[in-house]
C-alpha cells in the first residue's frame, strides 16, 4: 500500500493558512493606504508637524521674521 | 507504534467553506447597490475611501449572512435549498459561524466609522441587527409577512453607500432605499410562487402557505402598484433625469403588466404551463431593480458630461 505523504486534511489547512495571511496583508493594505489618504487630506503638512509629540523649533518661523 | 492515522472527529473547514457562510450572491447586489449609493452622490468620495467603504458594507453584509446562518442552522437541515450549507453540512461548527459572524461585523463597522463617517457606520450596524436580530431571530419564524418587513435589511446599502459620501440622509437616499424594500415583496413571492419550496416542513410561515396562492397574487399587485410611484418619483429628485424616468416608465409597465398577469391566474393555469407567466415575472423583477440603479449610475455619468439631470 502506498504511503499517502500528505493527507487531504494538510492541504485544505495550508489553504486556510494562505488565506489567513493574505487577508492579514490586505488589512495592513487597507489601514495604510486609509492613513496615506487622510493625512493627504488634511492639507499642508507643516500646519500640524510642529505638534507632533515635540516641538521642532527649525520648522517655528523666526520670532519677528516678518515684521 | 506504527498508527499514523489523522483523526477526523471533528472536519476542519476550509477557506473556501468559510466564505461560503458570508452568503456571496447576496454579497454582490449588496455592493452593486450600495456603490450607486455612493457613485450618485453629489459630494465626491476619494477613491480608495469609497473602496474601503464598499468593502466594509460587503463584509458587513457576509457577516449578518454567517449571523443567519448560524441562528438559522436547525431549520436549513431541514430545507433541500439550505441543507448543504456550510453548518448544516458539517463543515462549519455553529460557534465558528457565531464567531466570525461577530468578528466580521465590528471590523466593518469600526473600519467603516473611521474611514468615512458614523452616520455610515451606524446604518451598517443597523442593518446588520435588523437581518440577524429582527429577521432571522423574530420575523422569518413569527409571521407571513416576514420578507416584507426583513426586506429593509436588503434595502439599506444605497443609503449607506450616499451617507459616506454625504455624511447625511436625503429624500434621494430614502427613496433609493424605499424602491428595494418595495420590490423585494413582489420579487419574492413571486419565486414563492413557482418554487416548491419545504418551508412549510421547516415551521417557517410563507404567505403562500399561510394565505393560499390567490392572496399571494393579490398581494403581489398590490405591492407592485405601491412600488410604481416610488420608483418613477425617484426620477425627479437631483439624481433622477430624463434616462433615468423613461427606463422606470418602461421598466415598472413591464413589471406592472408582470404582476397584473400573475393576478388574473389561477393553479389550473399555472399547472398547465408550469408557472410559466411566473418564472418570466421573477426574471424582469431582477432586470427592474438592475435597471434602476444602472440607469441612476448612467444619470451620473450624464451629469458629468453637463447632460444628465433635468
Amino acid at each position: 500500500m502506498a504511503l499517502h505523504v500528505e493527507h487531504e486534511l494538510h492541504t485544505r489547512r495550508k489553504g486556510r493558512n494562505i488565506g489567513v495571511g493574505l487577508l492579514l496583508i490586505g488589512f495592513i493594505a487597507i489601514v495604510f493606504g486609509l492613513t496615506v489618504v487622510k493625512v493627504l487630506q488634511l492639507g499642508d503638512a507643516n500646519k500640524f508637524e510642529k505638534f507632533d509629540h515635540v516641538a521642532r523649533p527649525q520648522i517655528v518661523p523666526e520670532a519677528g521674521a516678518g515684521e | 507504534m506504527s498508527d499514523l492515522s489523522v483523526s477526523e472527529a471533528t472536519y476542519e473547514a476550509s477557506m473556501g467553506d468559510y466564505f461560503a457562510l458570508l452568503k456571496p450572491r447576496v454579497m454582490s447586489l449588496v455592493v452593486f447597490t450600495a456603490l450607486v449609493g455612493l457613485l450618485v452622490a453629489p459630494v465626491p468620495v476619494h477613491p480608495f475611501i469609497g473602496f474601503v467603504a464598499i468593502l466594509c458594507v460587503a463584509v458587513g453584509a457576509g457577516a449578518s449572512g454567517a449571523l443567519n446562518m448560524w441562528w438559522d442552522a436547525d431549520i436549513d437541515a431541514k430545507m433541500k435549498r439550505t441543507v448543504g450549507r456550510p453548518i448544516p453540512s458539517g463543515r462549519v461548527q455553529p460557534g465558528e459561524a457565531l464567531g466570525i459572524g461577530l468578528a466580521l461585523s465590528g471590523f466593518a463597522i469600526v473600519l467603516l466609522a473611521l474611514a468615512a463617517n458614523f452616520l455610515a457606520a451606524f446604518l451598517l450596524a443597523f442593518t446588520i441587527l435588523f437581518y440577524a436580530v429582527i429577521y432571522s431571530m423574530w420575523l422569518k419564524r413569527a409571521t407571513p409577512q416576514n420578507i416584507v418587513i426583513g426586506g429593509a435589511a436588503g434595502a439599506f446599502p444605497p443609503m449607506i453607500g450616499w451617507a459616506v459620501a454625504t455624511g447625511g440622509v436625503s429624500v434621494e437616499s430614502v427613496l433609493m432605499f424605499a424602491l428595494i424594500f418595495m420590490w423585494t415583496p413582489p420579487h419574492f413571492w413571486a419565486l414563492a410562487l413557482f418554487v416548491k419550496s419545504d418551508y412549510g416542513d421547516a415551521g417557517i410561515p410563507m404567505l403562500t402557505e399561510t394565505h393560499g396562492r390567490d392572496t399571494t397574487r393579490n398581494y403581489i399587485l398590490v405591492y407592485t402598484l405601491l412600488l410604481v410611484p416610488v420608483a418613477v418619483g425617484l426620477g425627479f429628485t437631483s439624481i433622477g433625469g430624463l434616462f433615468y424616468t423613461t427606463v422606470a416608465v418602461l421598466m415598472n409597465a413591464w413589471f406592472l403588466k408582470g404582476a397584473y398577469d400573475i393576478w388574473r391566474r389561477t393553479d389550473v393555469d399555472c399547472d398547465a404551463d408550469k408557472h410559466r407567466v411566473e418564472i418570466k415575472v421573477f426574471k424582469i423583477s431582477l432586470y427592474y431593480l438592475f435597471a434602476h440603479f444602472g440607469a441612476l449610475l448612467v444619470e451620473a455619468v450624464l451629469r458629468l458630461y453637463g447632460i444628465g439631470g433635468w
